[in-house]
């Protein structure tokens, strides 16, 4: 008996020494419900693995807490002519392996992000040639004029030439060809303020802070960050409530109350700038999943309008998203650059005039139409989509449901099975945060050469939207360029090209232990994390 | 004998065959992979090449014959989202679930018997009622609402162990293990349980109903007629005999077990090879679940094979030629 007292007093002031040790050194144990695909920098152009990316590699501009564009790497930049930037370096900056960055970087990046494996190409291809000033400066010349260069580069990573080329990096991790230059995978050398101290893919990834950083007013005081990923949002809810970790993401909105009974806890919600919305086949001359034969309902803006005044955003917003969705009339969210706050009237809610509209279009008793919609990868989605086609149901529009999952989903609507689908619900944030990239992604006309239009998966097509798109892609004057977003944008939702619903809300579980910043990009960026 | 394995071993060369056919068939059912290799914005040239460098424009057999060509040597190629061979990641997360199982399988076995022969016994006392009722629960509750009720008990309003992972491992350069460290041993207490709870109530019930035909038998009331003690009747007689099925039972579960694992490894995030296996799905991974259906499959045949061999060797009328030849 009194050896087991022993052991237990033992075991007690092991276990008190072993909290104490861990509270002075400030740890943060946060989880995702999935890991960033890799550490290269290149590898894969989506929210989470650059997010996560964030807090180790940095890019020449960076955004800060509210999504603004900031100096990272550069300390300025200035068009010297359309087609000419010259970037200014920040200077003393130091790898975390004590290496100097410098103008050879700038290019070797930028060269590394058009390699074979890289997902940057689009970004790396926006710049035809990187010139060498001196150490600090270098001049960049695009591919003719891109005003936004400067922004979407924020997300283009800067990696130390040396250490790259000595450790086989210097190309972008590529899947066919593994062994050659799988270094960058599990390994980091960013100038970022946190470094890779241990990575096991998909099970865990150790940062600590690297206390050479250039930037000495960031606010975080963590010194150690302990990542997991946890698949299953119950398991997640429960270890953030038990107190084995202080931050998880996503946590279900059902869960919300869950969360708030509890003490010590907390559900920061927020507004993510993503935009869901429905598209509808507009190009086809008939529908390929409906009972309408000869001809696409969808062609007719009457059946569109129909469409849109079926719709109660309200009701999805109270009962599908808990009250946590902002319903919209525009395809981009408050947050993004070019967003007009005049423009933004959703659709009103009115069944009689739908049903008055389609008659009008020759559908008195309806039509068929199957939807597309993914079940694993927006909040709710599935359910948004049942929601809809009941409400379609009033109006006499019989909507069939096919959900699946994204793989299948994505597979199925997207450009490389020809664009299998009749209507289908998608979320969009622009990576850099402006307009354009929803002008030219979402609301071009479909082009295979200017490959413009490449997510306009209904092909919604108007001459002179296409024309403004390549208008705003150029204009460096705010107020035109806001004109002609507004004229665009206006335009597409006269036409009803398609039909926003709503910004779906971040949801993240943090401990009161400490104070997080929530980007509206669902990015966690580790610079604002306070322990109280 | 000889002809009799040789015989065996093509009967389970084609088992494996007719596996990789069927698994490599539904693979493309599970969506597309590009679209998890790359972000929202990468062009269609860029996406349409990437399916060339992995030869999935590649007509179905020729796929299928590079895989078993391929599979064959023991190369199951390199995963789409790790970009590292598969083979690695299959011996990287390995030890996690050979060592949830096979405590599981320990679990199973040490609680599982006693607890059979105890309701054997004693068919009528208290405990022996709660036992079989309890072994109700485990059968018929699907593991993973057993899982998250224990997180919810254990780990949330408890708090005594951990809700998921597998805590401090201990690399020993081939093999990380979670059972030298405090921490590593308190997270492998629920899974290990959860994943063990439907064995031990399988094994349990196998125990008392065999357990209960041997202590009908004569021998056994010819013991007692002897004036044995209770006790060497009970283990020295029943007991021996009615391990017998048992063991070769727990064989054949032990496969089970590590394909069981899955949906533990998904509740508590344990890091193994289940785990692994769900991800590649999520994500689809062709290499990797490829890979492990191909494993699971030569488990599975393994020991069936070897329960073959086994029987035959115990048995020699079982050897179909064999038999012929001696009778």
């Amino acid at each position: 008996m009194s050896i087991m007292k022993k052991m237990l007093t033992g075991a007690a002031i092991a276990g008190l020494l072993l909290t104490t040790s861990i509270a002075s050194a400030n740890t943060l144990k946060f989880a995702f419900q999935g890991d960033a695909q890799s550490l290269d920098p290149h590898g894969l152009n989506e929210t989470f693995t650059l997010g996560f990316l964030s807090n180790v590699y940095e890019g020449l501009t960076m955004l800060d807490k509210d999504i603004q564009l900031i100096p990272g790497l550069a300390t300025s930049w200035e068009n010297t002519s359309p087609t000419t930037i010259v970037f200014k370096l920040r200077q003393g900056v130091k790898f975390h392996n004590g290496n100097s960055f410098n103008a050879d970087d700038v290019i070797f990046s930028w060269k590394r992000s058009l390699s074979e494996g890289s997902d940057q190409k689009v970004r790396g291809s926006m710049v035809k040639d990187i010139k060498k000033i001196d150490d600090h400066t270098v001049e960049v010349h695009t591919n003719g004029p891109q005003p936004l260069m400067a922004s979407e580069w924020a997300w283009i990573y800067i990696m130390d030439k040396e250490w790259s080329e000595e450790n086989g990096a210097a190309n972008a991790a590529n899947v066919k060809d593994a062994n050659a230059n799988g270094y960058s995978l599990n390994h980091a050398n960013g100038t970022g303020p946190f470094s890779i101290a241990t990575r096991q893919p998909d099970v865990k990834t150790v940062f600590k802070r690297y206390e050479g950083h250039w930037n000495k007013d960031i606010k975080t005081n963590i010194t150690d960050v302990i990542f997991t990923p946890v698949k299953q949002a119950a398991t997640r809810t429960a270890a953030l409530i038990s107190g084995e970790l202080d931050m998880v993401y996503p946590i279900p909105v059902q869960d919300w109350k869950r969360l708030d009974s509890e003490d010590g806890v907390t559900a920061l919600r927020g507004p993510e700038a993503r935009t869901i919305f429905l598209g509808m086949d507009q190009f086809r001359d008939e529908l390929l999943y409906s009972d309408v034969k000869g001809k696409n309902p969808f062609k007719d803006v009457k059946v569109r309008k129909a469409m849109a005044h079926a719709i109660n955003l309200e009701l999805i917003k109270k009962k599908v998203m808990r009250g946590a969705a902002t319903p919209t009339g525009l395809m981009i969210a408050p947050q993004v650059n070019g967003f007009n706050a005049d423009a933004n009237t959703p659709y009103k809610y009115d069944p009689a005039l739908s049903k008055k509209l389609l008659a009008e279009a020759g559908y008195p008793e309806g039509f068929e139409v199957t939807i597309d919609c993914p079940n694993n990868r927006y909040v709710n989605d599935e359910k948004i989509c049942q929601a809809v086609a009941s409400m379609m149901a009033k109006v006499g529009v019989k909507m069939k449901v096919l959900a699946q999952p994204k793989s299948k989903y994505f597979g199925k609507v997207l450009a490389q099975n020809n664009y299998d689908t009749s209507m289908y619900l998608l979320g969009w944030t622009p990576g850099s945060m402006d307009v354009h990239n929803v002008l030219a992604g979402l609301l071009s006309c479909q082009n295979k050469e200017t490959k413009a239009g490449l997510f306009n998966l209904g092909n919604y097509c108007n001459a002179r939207v296409d024309e403004l798109q390549k208008l705003v892609g150029v204009e460096t004057d705010a107020a035109k360029r806001q004109a002609y977003v507004n004229e665009a944008m206006k335009i597409v939702q006269d036409e009803v090209g398609y039909l926003p619903l709503h910004q779906q809300p971040l949801s993240w579980g943090v401990s009161d232990k400490f104070s997080i910043n929530q980007r509206a990009d669902n990015a966690f960026d580790f610079r604002y994390v306070v322990k109280n | 004998m000889f002809s009799f394995l040789v015989k065996r071993v093509m009967q389970s060369l084609i088992v494996l065959l007719a596996v990789a056919l069927i698994a490599f068939s539904l693979f493309s059912f599970v969506g597309d992979p590009i679209n998890n290799m790359v972000g929202q914005d990468t062009t269609l040239e860029e996406r349409e090449a990437l399916r060339e460098r992995l030869g999935l424009n590649d007509p179905f057999h020729i796929q299928f014959y590079n895989f078993i060509k391929n599979a064959a040597v023991g190369d199951f190629g390199i995963s789409y989202r790790h970009k590292v061979p598969v083979k690695d990641l299959i011996i990287e997360r390995a030890p996690a679930t050979i060592e949830l199982s096979f405590i599981s399988a320990l679990l199973s076995i040490f609680i599982g018997i006693p607890m059979g022969v105890y309701t054997a016994i004693q068919r009528k006392g208290f405990i022996s009622r709660s036992f079989m009722t309890i072994s109700l629960v485990g059968i018929s509750l699907p593991t993973f609402l057993i899982g998250i009720l224990f997180i919810f008990l254990f780990g949330v309003i408890l708090r005594w162990l951990p809700t998921f992972g597998r805590g401090e491992v201990v690399d020993l350069g081939f093999w990380t293990t979670g059972l030298l460290t405090w921490s590593g041993i308190k997270s492998l207490i629920l899974p290990s349980i959860t994943l063990a709870l439907f064995q031990m109530t399988l094994i349990m019930r196998l125990v008392r109903t065999e357990m209960l035909e041997v202590l009908m038998t004569d021998y056994i009331k010819f013991a007692r007629a002897r004036g044995l003690k209770e006790n060497a009747v009970n283990f020295g007689h029943a007991l021996k005999n009615t391990l017998i099925p048992v063991i070769t039972i727990i064989g054949l579960q032990l496969g089970l077990v590590i394909a069981f694992a899955i949906i533990t490894e998904t509740v508590f995030q344990w890091p193994g090879m289940g785990m692994l296996f769900i991800q590649a799905i999520e994500e689809v991974d062709v290499p990797v679940m490829a890979a492990y259906l191909m494993m699971i499959s030569v488990i599975f045949v393994g020991i069936n094979l070897l329960v073959d061999i086994l029987y035959a060797y115990v048995d020699p009328r079982l050897t179909v030629d064999g038999g012929a030849k001696h009778g």
